[in-house]
């Protein structure tokens, strides 16, 4: 068994490979290339495409990467050119970044934030990717903002909504195009007011996790802002799939509005639980009774069928708005798929032209050349109208839509009506509002 | 030398030389090749290897030996991260405390969970380590938020105390993990030709605690301690109609393995410095039993092996897209062509859980023993010289 013969000859010979083994990382060091992590070579650059393939918001993931591959073909000169005509700034002109033909790999988060930063560091270390975005959860964004942040490379965020993202968890490197909690109840409030009066007895169900507290807070100081009242706000597990007994005490509570502060499957399942309980024909304190979805997308409008009919909620864009851009897009988004693009698509398309275009407009791949030429950039024609990216928080600010369930949908992606676009005056916030606070920005990371 | 037999001392040499030489090992096709997109040597991946293969070691010390099967060991990984995070966050951005106090919290927190789980045995163990693994993994993810981050993880930020290091780094960002002074992230590349090589800090950091791991593991293995832990798993009634009370060596078991993952959830967070939830969750305690089977179950190197396939599959297999695939079978008629990739698709990108699915399914059915066994029989086969030695030697299936 055990023979344990400690040689005077055998301690030395440990202690010398030992002692090698600690030395010889002392001989490594950085790599010694001056500027920035990854620079690209002279004719092509890599992009990281990091998005679910895989878990609950594989759907969104899909919608995402079909844009990006959209949006490389556009930037290459291919295909009709999409949001490339419309897109204000016209410094990008179809051959590439920079003259450099953009090429990219693909990665699954798996929705997970330890997948997605192996994911993300394997494009920059391996495949030498000198921007990372993606990402269909606050969550997985904020964890691959902090990596990029780190390894020096620029994060463009797809779809992550909640406060955190720009708010404490905003790095110098990351950017939001997407809108976020606070603007969702900011933008809803006043549609719900109008419609509903403004003596409401709210009661919340929230996902208990990063995303639904920012949400719960955001709308219910929105909505308490303008006289309605919070009964009560529970918080339901993530992996919940049943949520009666959550909604049965809803009706005795005393509570006339119901808002669902859940996302994707969540929602799919809380309204329709919310629906069979009868909750849309109750009456509670002389009044309808009233559901609200802060943050609505299609697919998951898509999900839940015939039981978003009428229910409000905001979302950051919708492929019927009638501007250029939108039409644009998905123009050329529904020649190519067959089906008309999401929100989710919407978004990084956008980040994706945005990144090209700053990178252009600096002259240089360089990270912190870039984010200087983002910061306080303002731009229009890409579907959201006139919008500014704030250099003090690295969040966008444009118009907010607040949309309804439709009642008699003609087809499967003709789920929800635009009831209002909110201006962008009414959800703008100081850098430094309470919901946000907390963070710094820090300062803008070139790597090595 | 150092206490170990011929073989072991081998096996050991091995280990040592596959670790050290990775980079070259796992980097076979040149740069900007077509097969290049199979070559595994850069730093994060390589890290992963080695890190789940300290996992996977400690795993096998409970589950090998004494043929308890825990469900739940990725509570302690995730116990462990959190630890080392925590230590960045207040103490310094030192790897080595972050690593000792993780190691000793998952200790602590094994020996809580493993005090009362192994009052039961079999089935009921393994729901009981699961139970608890879950429930870690719910409070981490809502109910703890101030300690673990919730959803988010627990990150770095840029006002945390720090005090015995800088809070901020002169250009004002985030200071990096180091060995004192030798940062994690850094590497050295070497260019022979057209290969490119990547020697990583942080990956031999990692090495070298794989190989004290591996080192512990068959000290472990050949003690009369190891004895007593197999006559646990080959009849547990019969050791305690002798009068023998089998308790504090399965939990003793149980808590090195524990500090074990409680040492891959330091590095983890050394290498990359953030606690996520997800870590903790089952799926994450299934994939270390899946890794210790898939290598073999009970052998020494085993596991190592199994949690460099999953790894790999994991990081590999999911970056692979039609766009690759396009590239490679470019040379056939447009048709085929097509046909071929359309054939391939669902095995790629985000179909490797199926391949990986497989691959297990292969396994498991073909070589009960786990890779271990595949690499015996191949060696027999050139050995025909002494084949009722490599009998003897084949590895016994962990059930």
């Amino acid at each position: 068994m055990s023979n344990s013969k400690f040689s005077r000859r055998g301690v030395l010979k440990t202690g010398m490979v030992a002692s090698a083994g600690l030395a010889l990382p002392q001989y490594l060091r950085a790599d010694a290339h001056a500027g920035f992590t990854n620079a690209p070579g002279d004719s092509e650059v890599i992009l990281g495409f990091n998005v679910p393939q895989t878990g609950p918001y594989a759907d969104e993931g899909a919608d995402e990467l079909r844009a990006y591959e959209l949006a490389v073909e556009h930037l290459n000169g291919g295909g009709d050119g999409g949001m490339l005509g419309t897109f204000s700034s016209k410094a990008l002109d179809g051959t590439g970044i920079l003259g450099r033909e953009v090429k990219y790999v693909t990665g699954d988060t798996q929705t997970k934030s330890d997948a997605a930063r192996a994911s993300a560091r394997s494009m920059i270390e391996k495949d030498g990717a000198i921007m990372i975005t993606g990402g269909s959860s606050s969550g997985v964004a904020v964890a691959v903002q902090a990596l990029c942040q780190e390894a020096g490379v620029i994060f463009m965020a797809g779809l992550t909504h909640s406060n955190d993202t720009t708010g404490k968890d905003k790095r110098a490197n990351g950017f939001r195009h997407f809108f976020n909690s606070y603007m969702s109840g900011a933008a809803l409030a006043p549609v719900l007011a109008a419609n509903y009066g403004t003596d409401r007895k709210a009661y919340h169900l929230t996902a208990d996790y990063n995303w639904g507290y920012t949400t719960e807070e955001a709308v219910k100081s929105s909505t308490e802002a303008m006289g309605w009242e919070t009964v009560n706000a529970v918080k339901t597990p993530l992996t919940q799939t049943d949520f009666s007994s959550y909604i049965a005490p809803v009706l005795n509570s005393g509570a006339d509005v119901l808002v669902l502060n859940h996302y994707g499957g969540n929602m799919v399942n809380s309204l329709t639980n919310a629906v069979q309980f009868g909750l849309r024909e109750a009456q509670a304190n002389g009044k309808n009774f009233e559901i609200v979805v802060p943050l609505y997308s299609r697919l998951m409008a898509r999900g839940a069928g015939a039981n978003v009919a009428g229910i409000f909620g905001s979302t950051n864009w919708h492929w019927s708005l009638q501007d250029a851009g939108s039409q644009a897009f998905t123009r050329s988004f529904g020649t190519k798929y067959g089906f008309p693009p999401s929100q989710a698509a919407h978004t990084t398309y956008v980040q994706t032209l945005l990144y090209a275009d700053a990178v252009t407009r600096a002259g240089s791949f360089n990270p912190c050349a870039v984010a200087e030429a983002l910061e306080d950039f303002e731009f229009d024609g890409l579907g959201n109208g006139p919008t500014l990216y704030r250099g003090a928080d690295h969040q966008c600010f444009k118009d907010v839509l607040v949309v309804k369930g439709k009642e008699n949908p003609e087809n499967e992606f003709d789920l929800l009506e635009i009831v209002e676009v909110t201006p962008v005056e009414q959800v703008t916030y100081a850098p430094d509002h309470p919901q946000f606070a907390g963070g710094a920005l820090g300062t803008c990371n070139p790597g090595a | 030398m150092l206490g170990l037999e011929k073989k072991d001392l081998r096996l050991l040499l091995i280990v040592i030389g596959l670790t050290m030489l990775a980079p070259f090992i796992l980097n076979p096709f040149p740069e900007g090749s077509e097969m290049a997109q199979f070559n595994a040597g850069y730093p994060d991946l390589m890290q992963r290897f080695v890190i789940f293969g300290i996992f996977a070691i400690g795993f096998n010390i409970l589950f090998g030996l004494t043929g308890y099967l825990s469900f739940g060991h990725a509570a302690f990984l995730g116990v462990g991260s959190y630890a080392a995070v925590w230590m960045f966050k207040l103490l310094s951005m030192n790897v080595l405390p972050a690593i000792i106090l993780s190691v000793i919290i998952a200790g602590l927190f094994s020996l809580l969970i493993g005090f009362i789980s192994l009052r039961r045995s079999g089935i009921y163990f393994s729901i009981l380590t699961l139970a608890f693994a879950q429930m870690s993994f719910a409070l981490a993810y809502s109910v703890l938020t101030p300690i673990t981050g919730g959803e988010t993880g627990l990150q770095l930020a840029l006002d945390d105390p720090r005090i015995f290091g800088a809070a901020q780094t002169a250009t004002g960002n985030i200071p990096v993990p180091a060995l004192f002074g030798l940062e994690m992230r850094a590497s050295y590349e070497l260019a022979l030709g057209n290969w490119l090589f990547t020697f990583n800090a942080g990956y031999y950091l990692a090495a070298l605690f794989l190989i004290l791991s591996f080192y512990l593991a068959i000290r472990i293995f050949r003690s009369p301690f190891g004895m007593m832990l197999r006559a646990i798993k080959s009849n547990q009634t019969r050791m305690s109609y002798t009068g023998l009370n089998s308790r504090p060596y399965t939990l003793a078991a149980f808590v090195i393995s524990g500090m074990y993952a409680g040492l891959a959830g330091g590095l983890m967070a050394s290498m990359d410095p953030l606690a996520g939830a997800e870590r903790m969750q089952w799926t994450a305690s299934g994939e270390v039993v899946l890794m210790t089977i898939l290598g073999g179950a009970g052998t020494l190197i085993g596991p190592v092996l199994g949690a460099g396939m999953i790894k790999y599959f994991e990081n590999i297999f999911s970056k692979i897209n039609d766009t690759i695939l396009h590239g490679w079978f470019a040379f056939l008629p447009d048709g085929l062509e097509n046909f071929v990739v359309a054939i391939i698709h669902p095995f790629i990108g985000k179909g490797w859980h199926l391949t990986l699915g497989l691959v297990f399914m292969l396994v498991v059915i073909f070589l009960p023993g786990g890779l271990v066994q595949g690499g015996q029989k191949i060696a027999a086969m050139f050995r025909r010289k002494q084949p009722e030695d490599a009998k003897s030697k084949a590895t016994e299936p962990a059930e």
